[in-house]
């Protein structure tokens, strides 16, 4: 089948014109010392948590692995500092459920393991055994284990990678800056994944308003030598929230429309963040397993935003004093970006390995209005990517029908936020849905 | 520090478009046809305006506080409703008349079902047809264009349409005059050109999409076009304008679905010609968009979108 690369992107449902502060997208990334300490939780990606493989008073290396899991659905855990293991107990995650986690005490001197070397592939499967050991998950904020991706399930055919760098959440710059500052990394995993997948094509979506990034990938993409057939192009997308998320995306790129609970492959197509693959090409050469992240710190109590590139399990806290501190007091701290981050009730979390943003808001910024009544006028169904009535949805969460919200498909509601952004009346919709999915789910249907 | 952060669901952040920036978008749209009604029906008509603007915010604030529940005036809603009741009646009525039409607007129909959002029929509108039947006489005398500058009193005249249904006596304005006004009818009604423009003003700031006023306009058009009866005349002499874009438009009583404004739009335009050929009266417009405005539930659970990704799981 010969397939066509779209000249210009498919019509998609919704979203909302966000606005873009993206104040951070032209700073160079400033790569930070070992904290004193890092904690590093056992529950850092989708599935089964890990179990730690150190005790307390072990020394441990740069990359070496300390926590695993037998689970399929799993992603192991190294350490991200050299130093000495001294607590592994209970931490609080965003989220606000508990999980372990192993406590070392940095020595300061980021000795790497010595059993760091670049993987020996000599085929598909050794390729994805070494993004299983790498702990590669999805960097994007989902944090879906990558192998469990690259693994295409028996019968299915998948003929299209989308990388996603559309970054559409506000502020965040993360992805934005790893395209720029390591685009020969990214060019060198697409490469790599279209060999193992065989893939007949490769769009790297990138949303208009990082015009850089267009134009740097570009520059690599179209490059004859290494992309022979040109089955890799830039695709540029319209700055419009969430063009970034998965279903919305692969719409947008291929005009096809993953069915309701279905996923990305059942179409064809494989998502991947654009910092997932360059970590795939920076681990096929050397080794080093994932025990930093790229995280963009702004919003308006941060002195100086910037992207900072941290060693995992660093507290947040630590991050803000290496920028120099806050300006105003945090009134609200988030991890990911305004429109679907997590409001955070310390900044003594540590970053997790699929965090690409810390916000930091002032008294001003934070606040929000009371809700008011719903006036129907509309704007969060002209809004819903998923086309669902978010109103409608938020009556049947409050009035605890169960029959309404799976009529009305609540579980199809991927959260985004677009309709509570939109709504006139401040009416905490995604809180209601989420509220009404709870009902669904303990109730004991799942669609 | 770690005691004092807000933890709240997301978003974080907000367009910033809130019902009281809404609602002073409507009252901005509205102000070019008041003041054509005050150019064009005299001093009275801005009387009857101010009458019919407090009579709504006092009944708004009135009975939230017999009600006990969070004061509400400053939703700017009860302002709109007040406009839209004075430019649905003639200049000649009885200032009380208005205060009694307020007090239906906005105590019985709309705070009696709960408030902005909830009432299930237009405010303005079901006052005005509670006050056509109360006062039949006085809601359909119509006071010529200008007479406010002619010392002789009485100076009243049949309305376009009156002359179209009834062959009233009276001359039919021009079509120039129909646009800017010239003509009898209700205070807010008759300027369609400061409608038109409050129209585009309403579409390009986002608070109304042009679907219900243009399929509403379209259907009538079309409808008077088949029946051989003068379009422009259809459309610009009756209260079509104001109802199209003001009153059908009205968030609470219209579908929030795309395909459900079309249907209302449609059956509005329908029920309006219906009436004004077939019915005794000589307009229609106010129940046609009632009796859509009944429909709306209904009109919506019918035209529900389908959820992204569903079909192909069914087939």
């Amino acid at each position: 089948m010969e397939l066509t690369f779209p000249t210009k992107p498919f019509k998609t449902h919704g979203g909302a014109d966000v606005p873009h502060r993206k104040n951070t997208a032209q700073i160079e990334s400033a790569v930070m010392p070992p904290p004193a300490q890092v904690v590093i939780p056992m529950q850092q990606h989708v599935g089964a948590p890990c179990t730690p493989i150190v005790k307390v008073g072990d020394s441990v290396l740069v990359g070496q692995k300390i926590a695993d899991s037998s689970a399929f659905i799993s992603a192991p855990i190294h350490s991200s500092v050299s130093g000495k293991v001294t607590k592994i107990q209970k931490v609080m995650l965003p989220a606000g459920q508990y999980t372990d986690a192993i406590v070392i005490d940095s020595d300061g001197e980021m000795t790497v393991s010595p059993d760091i070397k670049p993987p020996v592939i000599n085929s598909a499967d050794d390729f994805i055994n070494a993004v299983k050991e790498s702990g590669l998950v999805g960097l994007g904020g989902a944090g879906f284990p990558a192998y469990v991706k690259l693994k295409i399930p028996e019968g299915k055919n998948i003929d299209t990678l989308i990388v996603n760098v559309a970054e559409c959440e506000p502020y965040i710059t993360a992805d934005n800056r790893e395209a720029i500052e390591n685009s020969w990394a990214v060019l060198s995993g697409v490469y790599a994944v279209r060999d193992l997948l065989n893939l007949d094509r490769v769009i790297i979506a990138v949303e208009d308003n990082k015009p850089d990034v267009i134009k740097v990938l570009s520059k690599i993409a179209d490059n004859e030598k290494l992309d022979p057939k040109d089955i890799v192009r830039v695709f540029p997308l319209r700055a419009r929230y969430p063009q970034g998320a998965e279903k919305v995306l692969v719409k947008a790129c291929t005009d096809r429309e993953i069915p309701m609970g279905k996923l990305p492959a059942d179409v064809g197509c494989l998502v991947m963040n654009v910092t997932s693959i360059a970590f795939i090409a920076n681990y096929l050469k050397t080794g080093m397993p994932l025990v930093k992240k790229r995280v963009t710190i702004d919003g308006s109590a941060i002195k100086n935003p910037k992207n900072v590139i941290v060693p995992i399990g660093t507290k947040i806290s630590d991050i803000v004093e290496f920028l120099g501190g806050y300006k105003a007091e945090p009134k609200k701290i988030l991890m990911g970006g305004p429109m679907m981050g997590l409001a955070l009730v310390s900044d003594q979390l540590p970053v997790l390995k699929q965090n690409n943003g810390i916000l930091a808001f002032d008294e001003n910024e934070a606040r929000m209005s009371e809700p008011t009544a719903c006036i129907r006028c509309g704007r969060c169904v002209e809004g819903c990517p998923m086309n669902l009535i978010p109103t409608q949805l938020e009556q049947f969460s409050n009035s605890k029908d169960i029959e309404g919200l799976k009529e009305y498909d609540v579980m199809d509601c991927m959260e985004c936020g677009t309709c509570a952004f939109n709504c006139p009346a401040g009416r905490p919709l995604v809180q209601s849905i989420r509220l009404g999915k709870g009902l669904v789910k303990a109730a004991g249907g799942k669609k | 520090m770690a005691d004092k952060l807000i933890v709240s669901s997301s978003p974080h952040i907000k367009s910033g478009v809130t019902t009281r920036k809404i609602m002073l978008d409507v009252i901005i749209a509205l102000i070019p046809a008041a003041i054509a009604s005050v150019i064009i029906f005299g001093p009275k008509a801005l009387l009857i305006i101010a009458v019919s603007i407090a009579s709504c915010v006092a009944s708004e604030y009135i009975c939230r506080k017999v009600m006990k529940r969070e004061n509400t005036i400053s939703d700017l809603s009860a302002v709109v409703t007040g406009l839209l009741l004075a430019f649905n009646v003639p200049v000649g009525v009885n200032p009380f008349i208005v205060i009694f039409g307020g007090v239906v607007a906005i105590v019985v129909v709309k705070q009696m079902f709960g408030g902005i959002g909830q009432n299930f029929v237009n405010p303005a509108l079901t006052a005005r047809i509670i006050l056509m039947s109360s006062f039949p006489s006085q809601m359909s005398t119509w006071n010529a264009p200008f007479y406010y500058l002619n010392q002789t009193d009485a100076m009243t005249t049949a309305s376009p349409l009156g002359i179209l249904k009834t062959g009233a006596e009276g001359t039919m304005p021009n079509i120039l005059n129909m646009f800017v006004g010239v003509r009898a009818g209700c205070l807010g009604e008759t300027c369609a050109l400061a409608l038109i423009l409050g129209g585009i003003y309403l579409v390009v700031r986002k608070v109304i999409s042009p679907v219900i006023p243009l399929c509403y306009v379209g259907t009538v058009a079309v409808i008077s076009m088949i029946a051989g009866r003068d379009v422009i005349i259809e459309i610009l002499a009756g209260g079509l304008l104001l109802g199209a874009i003001f009153m059908a438009t009205d968030y609470a009583t219209s579908p929030i679905t795309f395909k459900g404004k079309i249907i209302y739009a449609v059956g509005a335009g329908i029920i309006t010609m219906l009436i004004r050929m077939f019915g005794s009266l000589p307009e229609g417009v106010s129940f046609s968009i009632i009796l859509m405005n009944i429909l709306v539930p209904h009109i919506e659970r019918l035209t529900r979108p389908l959820a992204f990704g569903k079909e192909r799981v069914k087939k």
